[in-house]
Parts: C-alpha cells; structure tokens; sequence
C-alpha cells in the first residue's frame, strides 16, 4: 500500500490529543491536497496571513520552547529572531531534508505520507522572516518522495496556497524543490547552501552565521522537516498547549528512528521524555531485542553520537537527560546491538561512514578520519599491536573540537566513547589477534 | 549533443526558476543522469552551455557528488546500503549474496550489461534494513528469498 512498509504508531498518535505529527501517516489519502485541507491543513497558514504579524509567529514559536529536530536541538524561535530585521536583502528559507545520518529515517516518513504539513510549516517559517522564496532540499536518492513533495508543491500553487498574493493578502511566496546528489555533508547547513548554489558542498567557516548570511549572502534560515511540520501544530493550538507535553527543557514530542537488534524496527512518535528503555521494550515500540538476546549497547541519537551501555538505557529520551548521560538525543535516531556484536566493527562501521562522508575541507577530519579507518580495520583484522587504542585516541583528541564543521567531532566522539566503555574488547583484540565477537551477521 | 530536446528544456526550465543560474547545476546533472545512467566531460560541457556558466565549475561540482556514476553502468544499478543500521541485520552478508548470485564482485557490471554492485552509505531506510536502491526505486526489509526473486524477475523482464 505504501512505498516503505515501514512501522510508525500513527493509529497510538491518533488517540493522544498531545501527539500530532505522525496522525495521518498510516493514510494513503494524507497526501492529497483536499484530504490534507480537509483535516485542518494549511489553516495555519491562513490564520498567520490574515491576523498575525512576523514578531507574533517567531514569539509564538519561542513560547513553545520548540527546539530544532535536526540535530543540534537549538531553539527554533530563537534562530528565526537572529535574521536581521533591518536587512535590505532577500531573505531566504531553507528545509533540511537531506536525512542521511545513520539510523535517522524519520523526515522520509513525513515527506512521502504527509508532504503538505512539511510545506505548510515551511511556509509559515517563511513568512516569520519574511522569505518570499523558500527551498526544500530533499536528497537525490529519495526519487519517490521527491515526485510526492513535487506535486504536492504543485496542488499547493494551483489551490493558491502558494503563489503570488496568497489568500488576497498582498504576500508572495515561492517554493522551490531542490535535489541533492547523495552527500551527507549536504544537511550540515553551510554545506547545504554551498550546494544549493550549486558549489561543491564543503562546509564554510562560521561566522558569518547563515541568518545574517546565508545563501546567495543573504539572510537564510535552515530548518529541519520535523522542527517546521512541528510549527504548523504550534500556530494551530497554540504555544501553552505545546508546552504542556515533553519536559521541561524539552518540550513537545519527537520522531524517532528505531533500528537495529530490536523485533519492531520502526519509526514513532513520543513524548520527550519518554525512557529510552520502554522505547526499546515496549511491544508497542521496540518489543525487545532480536532473538531474545541481552542488550549490548545503544546509541541514542544517530550515528554522531557517543553510546550508552545496558545500565545507562533507563533514561529518558530528551536533550537534557541525554546529555546528563553523556550523549545526545541528535536527530533521534536509536540503533540497538546485542550481546553478540563486536564493538570494534561497529566503530569500523561508523568511521568508514564519517570518512567516505568528510568534505576534505579541513587537514583535522579530511586525514584523521582516514588514519582512524586504516587503525580500526586493522585491529578489527587482528593486527593491531600495542600502543594502537592510544594512537587511535590520541588522533581522535586532534581532531576534536578543531574543525570546521561538527562533522569531525561526530566521526570521534562514538569511537572516544566505545573504547572508554569496551576498553577490554579492544585489549582483547590486540592480546589475542583477532575480535571477541564476529564481525558480521546473517542475512536471512 | 547527447542531452535530448526534453532534457534540455528540463533544465532550462529548472534553471529560469533560481535566483542564480549557477544553482540549477545539481538539477541540471541530476537530468543528465537520469537520461544517460552516467556523467562524463561531454555532458559537463552541455550544460555548461545550457546554464551559462565555465565548463570547469560544473566538472567540478559534479565529481564532489557520488550519487552520479562518472562511467557507464549496468541497467539496473544496484546499491547496497552497508551503513550500521543495515549491517547488523546482514547487510554485509547480503553483498555476498548478491556477488554469488550475479557472479561479480562489488564493483563490477555483469557481462551481459544488465546489473551493477555497488555498496552505498545509509540511504534513510534504516528501520527497514536491510535494503537496497536498484536505479530510482528502493527495496525494504529484503530476506534472500525475497532478493532472489528479485533478482530473477529482473533477468526475466530481457
Ligand atoms: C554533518 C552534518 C550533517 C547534518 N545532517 C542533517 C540532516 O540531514 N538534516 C537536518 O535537518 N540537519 C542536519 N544537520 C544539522 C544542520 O546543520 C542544522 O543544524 C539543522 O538542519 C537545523 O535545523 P533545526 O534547527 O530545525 O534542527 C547536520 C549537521 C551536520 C554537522
Ligand atoms: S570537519 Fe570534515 S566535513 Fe566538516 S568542514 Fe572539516 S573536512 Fe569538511
Ligand atoms: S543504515 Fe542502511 S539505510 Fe540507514
């Protein structure tokens, strides 16, 4: 019925009145244009074009203590207030739907189940900064999705959602839809407009900030796919009501990506907050580890992020409390490995990844990432020789926090972790000349 | 020319729509590819022409981006993701499954110029590992019974 058979808790999001992004995900009609009019769609849109100025949208969405669900969880009306409001220049907005980090596969949900909430939230960021042209840039690889979020850009204009003088208001505002060629350095934000501008994506150097100057040196915003679909809920029932779910520093609710050794792989929406351990167990999510093995490791929150041993799951999923822990919610992406996987090929995994990824721009990540896939795969080949897990982490600490981009500090901060946490499996590796576990698992 | 009529006004179209021309570079390969399977000099330099901008500033963009094979491959290219998500669930495993089933290794295009085997990193289906994209279209929560079927009703379509 669906393009991707994959598993979300639409019917459970439907019931909560808390709950909002994921409602109409498990209906093929969602991405029909009256369907999605029909259940209140683009309302929002028009409640902000006829009585709202662009000061009350960005106070609104810094009332709800929104945070961006890309990865760094900044605020998202905090962000939308550093566009200058005395700039002469166009100003532009940015959808970040470049989703590549390992583990995340939330945004594709939302794009090929539910595009106009995507569209309607866009063009509400838009008007908050006063963007008359907004991008969507959406990876290459994401054909289906692309052809949905096309057409529904096209409806959108047709029904003159879009367009030139939107609803008789006099406000103008264009969409255009953008495809990537298959970067994950493309969804850092730099990187993101360097592609747009049809450059090679290599990250720029910070400041200038892209809200003062972005693309084209203009005022841009660059915002995630679920940090806008979450603003159009906001417009509707208002910041108090937003604020009265997740917690306290973290408010509202989040997509996460579940993967992995779990029997539900799947992508669902919690409450921030949620414990990471029932979102592992519950059958409603996770439903336990593969096999009925024992836990091994999780990491919380994609690829980038530092991982969490059995003891550390039972915490709740949200910025602060993983940070408490030592991690990062990220983009909310948990991956779940059990007992019988060798930490080094993981590390092995991650790093090939950040390497192949690096843009090459700074000396740190274009070479470090490169020596640390060469000093991994060689202890996961059973060469490694003493001194090895010292050199590796003597490179991780020369390239962390001495980059330009955080894509450096993503590549060593999961492999800084994994050997503090399984420092004897690394031993064991180099005492014994071969790993603990096997490095690889059946395809069935 | 290689880019036909359509492909052409394609991009011209894509390109009218940007504040600045030179933006329209990604569409512009992207159309490219889509018309020919791969990129190569000759197409640089077509739409170097078609957008109006240095022949080396679209080589140039085009070799950062992976997505865009730079020499021919087989009709239906294959791409593993072999990222973590999918490698726990036997990505790794699956690859040599391909490779005995197609009677190539990773890399390689078989004889008869029908498949391609390449492994790519995560391609955001990792709740429905394993996978694998062939040209535009993406297969999910694939077993080998599955693939193998696949893989067969692909040859039988020749
Ligand atoms: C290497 C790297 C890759 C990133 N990839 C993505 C991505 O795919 N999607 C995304 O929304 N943000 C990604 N980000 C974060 C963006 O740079 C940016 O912070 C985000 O899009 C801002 O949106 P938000 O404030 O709504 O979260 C990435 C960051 C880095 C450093
Ligand atoms: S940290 Fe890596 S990805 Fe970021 S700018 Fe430097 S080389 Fe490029
Ligand atoms: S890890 Fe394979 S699709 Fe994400």
């Amino acid at each position: 019925m669906f393009y991707s058979p994959v598993i979300t808790n639409a019917e459970a999001v439907a019931k909560s009145d808390k709950l909002h992004l994921f409602n109409y995900v498990e209906d093929p009609k969602q991405i029909e244009l009256k369907t999605y009019e029909s259940r209140g769609g683009y309302k929002g849109w028009k409640k902000v074009l006829s009585s709202m100025d662009s000061n009350a949208v960005i106070d609104t969405v810094k009332q709800s203590g929104l945070r961006g669900r890309g990865g760094a969880g900044f605020p998202t009306g905090m962000k939308w207030g550093f566009v200058p409001k005395d700039s002469p220049k166009p100003r532009y907005l940015c959808c970040n739907a470049d989703e590549s980090e390992p583990g995340t596969c939330k945004d594709r949900v939302l794009l090929e189940r539910d595009p106009h909430q995507v569209i309607e939230g866009m063009a509400i960021g838009s008007f908050a900064i006063k963007c008359h042209t907004m991008f969507l840039y959406i990876r290459g690889e994401f054909n289906h999705a692309i052809d949905i979020v096309e057409k529904a850009v096209e409806d959108a204009y047709a029904r003159g959602h879009l367009g030139k003088n939107i609803y008789g208001s006099g406000y103008d505002l264009e969409c255009i839809v953008h495809t990537g060629g298959g970067a994950y350095i493309c969804g850092e934000e730099t990187a993101l407009l360097n592609s747009l501008e049809g450059e090679r994506a290599m990250s720029r150097i910070r400041p200038p900030f892209p809200a003062v100057e972005g693309l084209y040196a203009c005022p841009t915003i660059v915002n995630n796919v679920e940090s806008l679909a979450a603003v159009v809920h906001i417009i509707n029932k208002g910041p108090q009501w937003y604020k009265t779910f997740g917690t306290e520093k973290s408010a509202g609710s989040k997509l996460v990506s579940l993967s992995g050794h779990v029997k539900r792989p799947g992508n669902y929406e919690i409450e921030l907050g949620f414990s990471l351990k029932d979102f592992i167990y519950d059958p409603e999510y996770g439903a336990g580890i593969l096999d009925d093995k024992k836990l091994k490791g999780v990491i919380p929150g994609g690829a980038s992020t530092p991982f969490l041993t059995p003891d550390m799951v039972d915490t709740p999923l949200d910025y602060e409390s993983m940070a408490a822990v030592g991690s990062m919610l990220g983009s909310g992406a948990v991956i779940v490995f059990h007992e019988e996987t060798c930490i080094i090929w993981v590390i092995y995994k991650l790093i090939h990844f950040f390497r192949h990824e690096s843009c090459g721009k700074c000396t740190p990540c274009r070479e470090g990432t490169g020596w640390l896939e060469k000093m991994v795969l060689k202890i996961m080949q059973g060469q490694g020789e003493p001194g090895d897990v010292e050199k590796i982490e003597d490179v991780c600490a020369n390239i962390l926090g001495r980059t330009i981009c955080p894509l450096g500090d993503a590549a060593v901060m999961p492999i800084q972790s994994a050997i503090k946490h399984w420092r004897d499996e690394w031993q064991y590796a180099i005492d014994n000349g071969k790993t603990k576990y096997k490095n690889d698992f059946a395809f069935r | 020319m290689i880019l036909t009529y359509e492909s052409v006004s394609q991009i011209k179209e894509k390109a009218a729509r940007y504040p600045h021309r030179k933006s329209a570079v990604l569409p512009a390969l992207t159309i490219a590819c889509r018309q020919v399977g791969h990129l190569n000099n000759d197409l640089y330099r077509e739409i170097s022409e078609i957008i109006n901008i240095p022949y080396i500033e679209v080589a140039e963009a085009a070799t950062f981006y992976t997505l865009f094979p730079k020499k021919p491959v087989g009709k239906y290219y294959i791409m593993v993701c072999h990222n973590i998500s999918c490698a726990l669930v036997g990505a790794d495993s699956m690859i040599k499954f391909l490779e005995e089933k197609l009677g190539i290794k990773k890399g390689e295009t078989t004889k008869d110029g029908l498949f391609t085997l390449h492994s790519v990193e995560c391609l955001a289906s990792c709740a429905t590992a394993p996978m694998l994209q062939i040209n535009q279209d993406y297969y999910e929560n694939l077993d080998s019974k599955k693939l193998s079927n696949l893989i067969d009703e692909l040859k039988a379509k020749e």
